[in-house]
């Protein structure tokens, strides 16, 4: 049997410009899961998974290498970035199927289907902005919220995780042109 | 040149510091703080453009956003050439390179001034509509070419654009748009109570009028410190963007605002990293309008003359710049305004001659205050006319007696003239915004009636002119602004004590009278578009009536100036010759944007590689090592066809083809749509979505389905196997994936909420690998361990669960074809290494790569249609002849009611047939259309089109399919295919051409 690797939608980072006060970062794989459900589908998950799912529309719950994000009234995004081996993967859908047993639901697996690109530094929230079309004041989009948006043309799902930390989640199809976009306004934002 | 025309000290500029630079290839020198335009008047340089229509020589006329004379073209090297520049907004840096526009061979010397002599009338309001109608060809051949070079703008550049342009989304509490008296007041007391304020200004200092003024005081500063103060206030705030060099040029729904801001364009040497302009586009909770107003030219002949310039430009000159626009001036004037011109020109040494008042009976303190001090004040005057061609000689100045007559004229030598009509608020901005203007009949003015729901007008703009009036307006907007906002403050009110200043009262609109033959003189209302007087009154006379379509026929108020010096002139003209009051005439709509943007600015990043973005599949890379050729579909590349040494298209297309039907090959399907459906109702909301029944199919198996819209036509086709009793996998077309999900999701929200199912996008989950051909089974079976590949036990139609290569995989047996066929899908990630893992395997078959044309021709040999070719957008199942698709003993779907409506069982709709051409070697062309003659009459209606045209490997001649009206009822028939050349005819067949019993399939 030949050896199968995986080939990151995205290549590791090259040096940070220097100067700029942001880094953009590939993360490393990670096991995802869109769970849509209702109530009842919520309790169940989050004992399996390892965090409380949040009941609150737009925000994330993290514990250790498990965040959940609710992303609209019955949608989550659950975020296992300590699984990545197929084998892996599938012990965890195991174990929330399980858990989940005949409570009406869709689990469905979409690790690859997204990647992740964590944004931070001083001028994280400007540099969003130069395509994203949100309020990313703390105010207005504080740690721990999260929500579908769009970087210029393309759709991303994005979740402060710090004051001046961002994790973009992109299609991996869409990941260049939002890492490339995002990489030409960070080298751009220059003391005037 | 020596620079002659220096004030000997003050203004704004750094006189210890000297700027070189060129104006049409002339050195010159200024100083820091400077605009080309100031620049050039402190050199002695008057004449700066030429007119758009008549060429005439032309000066600069404003000192700010609202020139319309002094058009320059700026060339910073390396492709990156600007027109049309106002002169006024031009900063002054080393090395600039600026030139004339609209002159040949040079300004002073323009043969195209030849326009100006010609007789009287040939280049009158609507000259264009009138003598260049026929013949309709002389248009594109002689007018449009002669006009486009002797009436215009500056070139466009040639080169593409080097520079970079970026965007940025903003939110703020407060946007204050103009930072003079009222919008830093505005911003100040918006700050104080704690908002988010962004603070604009198009010009490179905020300030505003604030720093034009000589003697001015507020609460004990001159005015220009106040400015600074309160600038260094707001900028140690950290809530506060302030943003000069940032023109607001556009309002738009629910309060979002366009903003361009000018990052390097000043810059002598700025860092290649810097983009040129930022677009801001940002969202304020509440907006403060303080855009000032822009002072009116007065009408009277040769009022156009290099040396002729508003009264509040020239202040500006002296009073920031520290440039005299000449040595001796006569002021014509129907505004206070005009005398604080005298004043501070008197004291930067430039001699007033008169002081011309167009007002019956100036002989309020203003006038008193300027005779006291020796002025030579005439009221009850005008100005007749300009001595001058390249530079003012002279002004002519005449009394209008009690009759009303004007004359005699007596003549004042004089440099410059200033003109002071009174103030017009600019309101575009809130026009913009949906809000009503209101006349005031007393001042004559347009004003904000009431303000936009979100918005506040405040200080010139508002019709509030005096300094101390528009500072407690703005800080009282701002402070109302900050509470509409949601930050609490009880303070709203500021007094400010201001002295020094003379209140710009009165004005004057329309054609100042005078002694002249009308017909022989010009006197301009439109600079910028070479409008004159008689021009407005000849559209009137031409039975023109509407402002909107008077602008239309004279262009006043047209192209980048928008009529900011010339709308309310023109509309007072035009509403005297139609012996109707100003209001009853209306006023044109204020367009966006209020300067012009570049495209650069619009496009920002998306340019080149990030036009849009480029989708590419988890095997991509594989195939363009292998040389592939790709193309375009949607903003997927897909692997057109992988040519193997050299060989061209089509010999690449024809030996894939060859290859799969003889052994086989691999095909990357991973751009095909793919959505998760899942739950307890997922069957059910199948059977509503698709024509096809669902309940029955087993897991483990796979079925065709046909999606329609409501409309009951084709919308989208795809395989969908059935994973578990509550779980599909569904596939769609590569370009419906995002409509499919879409409709799906809108059916399941508003129609069927009661469904338990949930839809997933896991398109870019899979990578899919098509593995076809009659050895596609001896390719993958000693990949795969755990599932039974055997015949009968995976049978066509079928989908396994397993692994391949120990990945986790989705096998379908299916096929696109013909041929016996497998599509693999692993997730996207072991994709390439899947992908080289079979392709190794396949090797020892002979397996090709193939591509999206080839794949093209093998379903078209067997007559699977392609959504999107072989539809488009009216065509039924019935027509395509995929009756067996519809799941007849359903009780409804999306769609099946229109199936039953007359026009849906006409048998004379188009349906889809296989063509043959009589000779075999003929392609037919996709798109052409069919007739049932050769050589039919003009006007005949075709009976159909083709929609797909191949070269056949497998049949050994071409092959089409086609959409023919009563199709089914005409196989054997013999139609035609007019062509340029000939007709090309061609015989109906069956939509299948290879194996119609698909015994291949079952291999």
């Amino acid at each position: 049997m030949p050896e199968i690797a995986r080939r990151p939608a995205l290549p590791a980072p090259g040096e940070p410009f220097p100067g700029v006060a942001v880094t953009l970062a590939p993360l490393p794989a990670a096991a995802r899961f869109v769970l849509r459900g209702d109530l009842a589908a919520v309790a169940a998950a989050g004992n399996a998974f390892g965090v409380a799912l949040p009941s609150r529309i737009n925000t994330a719950s993290t514990l250790g290498a498990r965040s959940a994000l609710m992303l609209g009234p019955d949608e989550w995004l659950l975020v296992a970035d300590d699984t990545s081996a197929p084998d892996a993967t599938w012990a965890l859908v195991r174990a929330l199927e399980s858990a989940l047993g005949t409570v009406p639901h869709s689990l469905v697996d979409v690790s690859h289907r997204q990647t992740a690109i964590r944004v931070e530094g001083h001028e994280a929230a400007l540099t969003l902005n130069a395509a994203v079309p949100l309020d990313l004041c703390e105010e207005a989009f504080p740690v721990g919220m999260a929500t579908r948006t769009i970087c210029e043309k393309a759709e991303i799902v994005l979740w402060r995780t710090g004051p001046r930390a961002f994790r973009v989640e992109v299609w991996r199809s869409f990941a260049p042109y939002v890492m490339d976009l995002l990489s030409a306004v960070s080298q751009e934002n220059v003391p005037d | 040149m020596t620079v002659s025309f220096r004030t000997a000290s003050g203004g704004r500029i750094d006189r210890d510091r000297t700027i070189r630079f060129t104006f049409d290839g002339t050195a010159y020198r200024g100083h820091p703080g400077d605009t080309l335009a100031s620049a050039l008047l402190a050199n002695g340089v008057r004449l700066m453009g030429r007119s758009f229509k008549y060429h005439r020589p032309r000066g600069v006329l404003a000192a700010g956003a609202e020139e319309p004379n002094a058009l320059v073209s700026v060339d910073r090297g390396g492709g990156r050439w600007t027109p049309n520049l106002r002169a006024t907004q031009v900063e002054l840096h080393e090395g600039l390179v600026a030139t004339s526009q609209n002159r040949w061979p040079s300004l002073s010397h323009d043969v195209g001034e030849l326009n100006d002599v010609v007789p009287p009338g040939v280049f009158s309001a609507g000259f264009y509509y009138k003598t260049f109608m026929q013949p309709a060809s002389a248009w594109a051949n002689l007018y449009e070419p002669f006009i486009r070079r002797a009436a215009g703008l500056g070139q466009a550049p040639s080169q593409a654009d080097p520079d970079h342009y970026t965007h940025r989304y903003a939110f703020c509490d407060v946007l204050v748009v103009g930072a003079g008296a009222a919008g830093l007041a505005a911003a100040l007391a918006a700050a104080q109570a704690g908002a988010r304020v962004i603070l604009c200004d198009e010009q490179a200092e905020c300030g505003g009028g604030l720093l034009g003024e000589r003697d001015a005081v507020i609460d004990g500063v001159p005015a220009s410190d106040w400015a600074a103060s309160t600038l260094a206030t707001l900028s140690g705030d950290k809530r506060v963007t302030l943003l000069p060099r940032t023109q607001c040029f556009g309002a738009y729904a629910q309060n979002f605002f366009g903003l361009v801001q000018r990052l390097t364009d000043h810059l002598p040497h700025p860092d290649p990293r810097m983009p040129r302009e930022r677009l801001w586009k940002v969202r304020a909770r509440q907006v403060v309008l303080a855009t000032g107003a822009i002072e009116r030219p007065l009408v009277f002949p040769e009022n156009d003359r290099p040396g002729v310039m508003l009264a509040g430009a020239a202040r500006a000159y002296v009073n920031r710049y520290g440039a005299k626009p000449g040595d001796r001036a006569v002021v014509f004037t129907a505004c206070d305004s005009g005398y604080a011109a005298a004043h501070d020109l008197t004291a930067a040494g430039i001699v007033v001659s008169a002081i011309v008042d167009l007002r019956p009976g100036p002989d309020g303190p203003v006038a008193a205050t300027a005779r006291g001090a020796g002025l030579d004040v005439r009221s009850n005057a005008v100005v007749t006319g300009v001595e001058g061609r390249l530079g003012v000689r002279a002004a002519m100045v005449a009394t209008i007696a009690g009759n009303g007559l004007v004359g005699p004229s007596e003549r004042i030598s004089c440099d410059l003239v200033l003109m002071a009509g009174g103030w017009t608020p600019a309101v575009h901005l809130h026009s913009q915004m949906r809000g009503k203007l209101r006349f005031d009949a007393e001042r004559e003015m347009y004003v904000p009636a009431a303000p936009v729901e979100g918005s506040r007008s405040a200080g010139a703009c508002n019709g509030t002119f005096g300094i101390a009036e528009a500072l407690a307006e703005g800080f009282s907007a701002g402070a109302d602004a900050a509470r509409a906002a949601g930050r609490e403050w009880s303070e709203r009110d500021w007094s400010p004590v201001v002295s020094g200043e003379i209140v710009p009262d009165g004005g004057f609109h329309g054609a100042v009278p005078h002694d002249r033959d009308v017909q022989k003189v010009k006197a301009f209302v439109d600079f910028q578009n070479d409008v004159t007087e008689k021009d407005i009154r000849l559209a009137v006379r031409e039975g023109f009536r509407s402002i909107e379509h008077v602008k239309r026929y004279t262009t006043n108020g047209m192209a980048t100036d928008q009529g900011k010096t010339s709308n309310m002139n023109g509309l007072a003209i035009a509403a005297g010759s139609l012996g109707k009051p100003i209001p009853e005439v209306g006023l044109t709509t204020f367009r966006a944007p209020y300067t012009p943007v570049t495209f650069g600015a619009f496009a920002g990043h998306s340019r080149g590689d990030l036009f849009d973005p480029i989708r590419r599949t988890p095997t991509h890379d594989w195939a363009r090592a292998q040389g592939a050729v790709f193309e375009d579909v949607g903003m997927w590349k897909r692997a057109w066809y992988i040519p193997r040494g050299g060989e061209t298209m089509h010999a690449a297309v024809l030996r894939e083809c060859r290859t799969v039907r003889e052994t086989g090959g691999l095909f990357d399907a991973s751009t095909l749509g793919k959505i998760e459906v899942v739950g307890p109702d997922a069957a059910e909301f199948l059977n509503r979505l698709y024509t096809n029944p669902w309940t029955k199919l087993e897991t483990g198996r796979c079925r065709y389905g046909l999606m329609l819209n409501e409309a009951g036509f084709v919308m989208d086709d795809g395989v969908v196997g059935r994973l578990a009793p509550d779980r599909f996998h569904v596939t769609t077309t590569t370009g419906g994936a995002p409509r499919v999900l879409a409709h799906m999701e809108d059916y399941l929200q508003t129609e069927f909420p009661e469904l338990r199912v949930w839809l997933t996008s896991t398109t870019e989950q899979w990578a899919v690998i098509a593995v076809q051909g009659p050895n596609a089974r001896a390719v993958l079976q000693p990949l795969v361990a755990d599932i039974d590949m055997a015949r009968e036990a995976m049978p066509h139609m079928s989908v396994r669960e397993g692994t391949i290569c120990g990945v986790p995989a989705r096998l379908f047996r299916v096929s696109f074809t013909g041929e016996l066929g497998f599509e693999v899908n692993v997730p996207a990630e072991y994709g390439q290494a899947v992908w080289e893992a079979i392709w190794a395997e396949s090797q020892k078959h002979g397996f090709c790569a193939y591509g999206t044309e080839a794949m093209h021709v093998l379903r078209a040999e067997k007559g699977y249609i392609i959504v999107g070719q072989e539809t488009d957008g009216t065509v039924t199942p019935s027509d395509l002849g995929l009756d067996w698709a519809i799941g007849k003993a359903k009780p409804d779907f999306v769609g099946k009611r229109s199936l039953a409506r007359p026009d849906m069982l006409k048998p004379d709709r188009k349906q889809l047939v296989g063509l043959l051409t009589v000779d075999p070697a003929v392609v037919l062309e996709e798109g052409a259309q069919i007739t049932a003659e050769a050589s039919p009459v003009k006007g005949t209606a075709a009976l159909g089109h083709v929609t797909s045209a191949y070269e056949s490997a497998a049949l050994g001649r071409s092959i089409a399919m086609a959409l023919v009206a009563g199709g089914r009822s005409r196989l054997g028939e013999t139609l035609y295919v007019p062509m340029p050349n000939a007709a090309i005819a061609v015989t109906v067949v069956e939509p299948v051409f290879l194996d119609r019993e698909g015994s291949r399939l079952d291999a």
